[in-house]
């Protein structure tokens, strides 16, 4: 599956087992992503960290 | 079984689970987000058997948990144990109800009497929020100056519920702590994290590197979960001259660090540990 970096347009191809709400790096740019659909493959810049995130 | 996984982005630690479960016979799998979730109390009638709570934010978490649970749903963790471990307040006072040890704890309201309460501990101290994660608003406060500084910036720039001045004793821990992973009544793993900063978080830098389960250390890892209620949990432990005394504990804990580490298939027993738990195997 192949998709497209929102931020620099770099191609980003991932395995079949990828899902919805997951959690990427672009190889290109570094940007953290969001998998929000999968077929197209399209991304979203990830969430910033809010305050009651992690453990 | 049908298994939900409550989350909110899947981090790696969350694809480890998915894998795991996708491994099981049997077993079928709900991905969950809660960023679409809404709940109609005393109508809701899910269709899962257990429920994995793994959301990032603490405050989304607990609640799903409960709303989870008053539909008649078994949670891992359980609404007790979310509700203690996502409070410091709380989780010292459960481990000083189980006799488990931790370093000195004094909570105060005002400036005024966190000062007076800082300057009868000693420095240095660290003052935390009582809810918060991943090492973030941690202030070692090694002096009065330091002290009045960041009480009075609390006060006026927190939200409230920085105004609960939870102030720790200092713990000399020469560049490393250990946290350790429980798993129902066993502690499966450990690791050493090491930091020339104080806060030797992983998520904040902190290099990890495999420690020894010794029976001493199981022994206080078990009990720190006991004291919270149990479940599936990683423990914070200082090693001081007096012994281990507990930090911390933690209940979304994350591992995906710790797996090469340690050489332990972390989510293989988190896996087992649930369906135990929707099978009835498992006294809460």
């Amino acid at each position: 599956m192949k998709g497209e970096c929102p931020v620099c347009a770099a191609e980003i191809e991932l395995g079949k087992d990828t899902v919805a709400g997951e959690l990427v790096e672009c190889p290109d740019c570094g940007t953290e992503l969001e998998v929000i659909e999968i077929d197209p493959l399209t991304f979203t810049e990830a969430p910033q960290e809010e305050e009651d995130w992690g453990e | 079984m049908k298994i939900g996984l409550l989350h909110s982005l899947i981090r790696k630690d969350e694809k480890f689970l998915i894998d795991e479960f996708k491994k099981r016979k049997n077993v079928e799998l709900v991905l969950i987000d809660d960023r679409k979730l809404s709940f109609n109390i005393g109508k809701d009638n899910f269709d899962i058997d257990v429920l994995v709570e793994r959301s990032i934010n603490h405050s989304r978490a607990l609640h799903s948990i409960v709303l989870y649970e008053s539909a008649g749903v078994k949670c891992v963790n359980n609404s007790k144990v979310a509700t203690i471990c996502g409070d410091k307040l709380l989780t010292s006072i459960a481990l000083n109800d189980y006799k488990v040890p931790q370093p000195e704890v004094r909570v105060a309201f005002t400036e005024e009497s966190a000062i007076d309460t800082i300057e009868e501990m000693g420095y240095p101290v660290v003052l935390k929020p009582a809810v918060g994660s991943w090492g973030r608003l941690l202030s070692k406060i090694n002096d009065r100056d330091a002290a009045e500084s960041i009480l009075e910036h609390k006060t006026i720039l927190g939200s409230y519920h920085h105004s609960i001045f939870y102030i720790q004793k200092y713990v000399e821990k020469k560049g490393k702590d250990i946290r350790s992973f429980v798993v129902g009544d066993k502690c499966i793993a450990a690791i050493y994290r090491t930091s020339p900063h104080w806060i030797t978080n992983t998520a904040r830098g902190g290099v990890a590197t495999n420690c020894e389960v010794t029976e001493e250390l199981a022994e206080i890892s078990v009990n720190a979960a006991k004291a919270v209620g149990g479940g599936v949990v990683a423990i914070d432990v200082f090693e001081t001259e007096n012994g281990y005394e507990v930090n911390e504990v933690n209940y979304t804990m994350e591992f995906k660090n710790s797996i090469s580490t340690t050489g332990v298939n972390i989510p293989e027993h988190i896996v087992d540990y649930v369906i135990k738990v929707g099978r009835g195997e498992v006294n809460e």
